[in-house]
């Protein structure tokens, strides 16, 4: 690690990197507190470890890029700018909701910042994400489709498919894989024949690429490289990014498939403590900064359980609203 | 208790991994709880002090129970685990129902037409209960127990079914027809005068009660007010071709009946008494015939025995009278000027208005009063 | 009014879409350079070029949740899938994407897609390639289930499906392709949504759709010449279901016979039925009868096959038997 800040490295985008990471990192807590009280119900699948992923990627979108996430997809709603009260209150199952309480933890939808969820099965998305990349591309729109999915997805049979249709129509879509070596309680290597996930890219001619995934920086360098690729109208392209969750696969998994040590060393590799860590080496930051940072984020979590609290309950009579278009 | 997996209601609690006095801090693993899902840490959030731990290991409680007491940095005492207000109850909306719409046709279910059909009861003239007029199983067995008695029902025993039909009847009766009520107290001594002498020159079982001469009397007297001894066939009376006095008799096990002594009119008294012994015997024994039941043209009731003066009774569908005797008591009696001591009886008429009036009826009490002041005659 | 057959009708249909519409694009396996797998695509690859008409690799579950995210971003795919025996390697994205999008966003979204694909047996195929699968999908809120019978109306309500803001999946029994109908030049798009009385009639309702429709039609003019007017209803559409047209019918007449290629067992014609049951119970004079498919995988030999399947002698001896009929 050098002692020198990246040239490039302004103060400012610095400090708001961290302030997402630790926005999301502190809001994940939360919302595993409250599902012990029982305010989210279901399931809930926590981001806690994988900050830097969202937060770095999001850098290298623009607001008319699209987003399809999978079920774990809060940090990435976060960083991309969905008001952390309307998740909350998703999670609460109230009507302030950005689903209006219909969808809860896995169905974060905001389509006015071109986030389409929140998707439940997993390699589910990948085909929805070909399919925004062709729209763009039958109506001559230079977007990219940023498509997230998880290490487990790389074994459906959509992943193939959506790979070999996005590279045939040499659509605009960036696949983006969070491999945190575990799809649920299976490690990498126990349900892939060959782990090294970027290169199955190249069997549909695809390029590809690896990146730590702890590192918001490395993250941003390398999906603005990816999404220029994209952008470029070159076809589709394949980010891997190394990862670990820190905490269970959801509130329901006892992690009888990993060990506690293993987590442990992945810990010493906080994303946000690594960054903050940088950060006053590199004088980008002070304690102060820091501190305001945590108490700012507090805060704002604080205000989105307020509204989530606040919120109203959908009346039942709405029950079938919204099955079609125009209520019938 | 915290709930930690998606349908959890009740934890183990395993092990604590701190003890009273302990700090912690925010995200510390502090006790062990068993899951269906296995074994699970579970975590503080809050910074502080355990002041006092509540669960001791091993114990199961509800998700939501205290575990423990934390003071925290600050000093205000928390305990883990508030359960959160539920969202309301859903209304669980009933599926929509279609309203039966007239289309012109009987409206029945199969199955009361199937039990229409096994009673022979006409479903056209049965009125339905159910949601938009339909004809159920529960109107065509209303019909079924409004229809004269003797229709036979399964699971019931003879008797009980006889007394079945008579409620029905009697709850018609007070519905449907518009009764109205004579009385008049009639001087008895010539008749229990002469029934004494007459029950001496007699053999013991021929001897005649004075029920009997009331009952002739009845008889006799409505060959001057026929319309009293008529059927209703709504919209009209029909006269009866005979005069069969329905007497009413209490059954034992409780229960009233009234079976025919047929042609009361023209038999003699003994005849008359000999025939009401029967009637007594086979209606507390159980032998009466159905149709024994519903061939009166009349009834006369008499509670004579226990003890009332006068009855007022409720008029047997299809007949449009009945005669009510109260007990023979000895009253002061006006003769004369003079009060003297009389045996009298008050006899009582409950008439249905459609067929006669009071004037009619008064017309009928007094052919009574004047044939029991000549009881040689009956 | 013209005549054309139950191809040539669909095709006119998907042409008029593509003209009018330049969202509207179709894609599917071999639908472009092949000219369809059952002739309906023909032609269109040289008039509206290979960006309008996609053909797709063998990646059914891809190219449907590829029209459905086409469709979030503003297209108006058709997406062709061969038939509704393949349609089960899609059955995720349609059952948990297509159907649940708009509810799940609490509204944020419409899928406007339509899924075309052909159905039935009757041809031989045996087991794989001869179900009749409406029922399932018709079993799911929030897609639409049209179920065109008539040239007429493969043309006028995919047109209609095509206009529908929501998922529309569209049977077309193969069996129907090579049949002649009128069809009307600008009719425009149908009603999804109403069912047709197709043979008026007194003494029995003949409930059907699609591919049955002409065997219930054969059957009814069959049963007239025993004095028996049957009234025939076209159901069209599955879901959302026209009942009324059915209540209707059955309170005129007072007997009620579906047919359904779907296997009898949970089939269509059970929902049919009960619906029936539940709100014109009181006009009929028997229970509601089915003709439907055996419970047996299509068997291959063709009079294993005929056995299996609804037939209108099936449905002659059925209302006889409704009605108490000898013979």
């Amino acid at each position: 690690m050098s002692l020198q800040a990246p040239p490039e490295l302004g103060r400012d985008h610095a400090l708001a990197l961290l302030g997402q990471m630790a926005m999301i990192r502190r809001f994940e807590e939360k919302a595993a507190e409250l599902y012990t009280l029982g305010k989210i119900r279901g399931f809930l699948h926590l981001y806690i470890g994988e900050e830097a992923v969202a937060v770095g990627v999001m850098q290298a979108l623009t607001p008319e890029d699209a987003i399809v996430a999978t079920y774990r997809e809060h940090g990435q709603a976060l960083a991309r700018g969905v008001p952390a009260g309307a998740v909350m209150a998703e999670m609460y199952g109230k009507a302030n909701g950005c689903s209006r309480g219909r969808g809860g933890s896995m169905h974060v939808f905001d389509v006015s910042r071109r986030f389409y969820g929140g998707h439940a099965i997993v390699g589910g998305g990948l085909p929805i994400a070909v399919g925004l990349a062709l729209a763009d591309k039958l109506l001559g729109r230079a977007r990219v489709t940023a498509c997230f999915f998880g290490d487990g997805a790389v074994a459906e049979g959509e992943f193939h498919e959506s790979l070999n249709l996005a590279s045939l129509w040499s659509l605009p879509v960036l696949f983006l894989c969070e491999n945190n070596l575990y799809a649920m309680g299976t490690a990498l290597a126990r349900h892939q024949a060959d782990p090294d996930i970027q290169k199955k890219g190249s069997v549909y001619a695809i390029p590809g690429a690896t990146v730590d995934g702890m590192d918001v920086l490395a993250v941003e360098a390398a999906t603005r490289r990816a999404a220029e690729h994209v952008r470029g109208g070159r076809g589709p392209y394949l980010l891997e990014l190394q990862t670990y969750r820190f905490r269970a696969h959801s509130t329901a998994d006892p992690e009888l498939y990993r060990d506690k040590r293993e987590v442990e060393a992945w810990k010493g590799r906080d994303p946000v403590t690594l960054f903050s860590a940088r950060l006053l080496e590199w004088g980008l930051a002070s304690e102060t900064d820091l501190a305001a940072i945590e108490a700012s984020v507090a805060a704002e979590v604080d205000e989105a359980v307020r509204i989530a609290e606040a919120g109203p309950w959908e009346p039942v009579e709405d029950l079938a609203r919204d099955v079609y278009t125009g209520g019938r | 208790m915290p709930i930690l997996t998606a349908d959890m209601s009740a934890g183990t609690l395993v092990a604590w991994h701190k003890q009273a006095g302990d700090a912690v801090k925010r995200g510390e693993s502090v006790a062990l709880v068993e899951t269906d899902k296995g074994l699970i840490d579970v975590e503080i959030f809050v910074a502080g002090v355990i002041e006092k731990l509540l669960v001791e290991p091993g114990t199961t409680v509800p998700t939501g129970t205290p575990l423990a007491i934390v003071r925290e940095a600050g000093g205000i005492a928390a305990a883990a685990g508030v359960a959160a207000a539920p969202p309301p109850a859903p209304r669980v909306a009933p599926p929509p129902v279609r309203p039966a719409v007239g289309s012109g046709r009987l409206k029945i279910s199969p199955l009361a037409r199937k039990l229409a059909a096994d009673l022979g009861i006409d479903p056209g003239s049965v009125r339905g209960t159910g949601p938009g007029g339909v004809i159920r199983r529960e109107d065509i067995e209303a019909a079924a127990a409004a229809r004269s008695a003797g229709a036979p029902r399964t699971g019931l025993d003879r008797q009980g079914r006889l007394r079945q039909a008579i409620g029905a009847a009697m709850a018609r009766s007070k519905r449907e027809i518009p009764h109205y009520y004579l009385s008049h107290t009639i001087d008895m001594h010539r008749a229990t005068a002469w029934l004494a002498d007459e029950n001496l020159q007699r053999p013991v079982t021929d001897r005649l009660l004075y029920g009997v001469l009331l009952i002739k009397a009845v008889a006799l007297s409505l060959r001057e007010v026929p319309e009293l001894n008529a059927v209703w066939r709504g919209p009209e009376a029909l006269p009866s071709e005979g005069v069969h006095i329905g007497v009413a008799i209490s059954l034992r096990g409780g229960g009233l009946v009234a079976p025919a002594l047929h042609d009361a009119d023209r038999r003699s008294v003994t005849d008359l008494m000999r025939g009401l012994r029967d009637l007594v015997k086979r209606a507390r024994g159980g032998g009466l015939k159905s149709s024994e039941l519903s061939e009166p043209t009349i009834t006369v009731t008499s509670l004579g025995e226990q003890g009332v003066e006068s009855v007022l009774g409720v008029i047997f569908p299809p007949q449009v009278a009945i005669v009510g005797f109260g007990k023979l008591v000895e009253r002061p009696w006006s003769v004369e000027g003079r009060i003297v001591s009389r045996p009298v009886i008050t006899a009582t008429l409950s008439a249905d208005h459609r067929v006669s009036d009071g004037h009619r009826g008064s017309v009928f009490l007094d052919a009574l009063d004047r044939r029991l002041q000549e009881p040689a005659a009956l | 009014m013209p005549k054309m057959t139950y191809r040539d009708a669909v095709r006119a249909g998907l042409r008029e879409a593509l003209s009018r519409d330049p969202r509207v694009f179709l894609m599917g396996e071999d639908v472009g350079r092949y000219g369809g797998a059952f002739k309906v695509s023909y032609g269109l690859l040289d008039e509206f070029g290979p960006e309008r008409i996609r053909d797709t690799p063998l990646s059914e579950s891809t190219f449907v949740g590829a029209g459905i995210g086409a469709a979030l971003g503003g297209m108006r795919p058709i997406v062709e899938i061969m038939t509704v025996n393949f349609s089960l390697l899609a059955l995720d994205q349609i059952v948990n994407n297509a159907a649940t999008l708009r509810h799940m966003s609490g509204g944020q979204l419409s899928v406007p897609l339509v899924v075309r694909m052909a159905t039935g047996g009757g041809r031989q195929l045996a087991a794989q390639h001869s179900h009749s699968l409406e029922g399932w999908f018709a079993h799911v809120p929030g897609i639409k289930i049209v179920v065109p019978a008539v040239p007429a109306d493969a043309k006028s309500l995919l047109l209609a499906a095509v206009a529908d803001p929501d998922p529309v999946l569209v049977f077309e029994h193969a069996a129907l392709y090579g049949v002649e109908g009128e069809v009307e030049d600008e009719a425009g798009p149908g009603e999804i949504g109403r069912a047709l009385v197709r043979r008026p009639g007194d003494a029995v309702s003949l409930v059907t759709y699609g591919g049955s429709l002409a065997k219930v039609l054969q059957a009814a003019d069959e049963l007239a010449t025993e004095g028996i007017e049957a009234e025939v209803i076209d159901l069209r559409t599955l879901r959302p279901l026209d009942i009324e047209t059915v209540l209707s019918s059955v309170r005129k007449t007072h007997r009620a016979l579906i047919v359904d290629e779907g296997w009898r067992t949970l089939s269509f014609a059970a929902e049919v039925s009960a619906l029936i049951m539940e709100s014109a119970f009181y006009d009929l004079d028997g229970p509601v009868a089915r003709v439907c498919s055996a419970e047996v995988p299509t068997p291959y030999a063709r009079h294993m096959e005929e056995a299996a399947l609804p037939q209108a002698a099936t449905v002659v001896r059925t209302v006889k038997d409704m009605l108490g009929h000898d013979g």
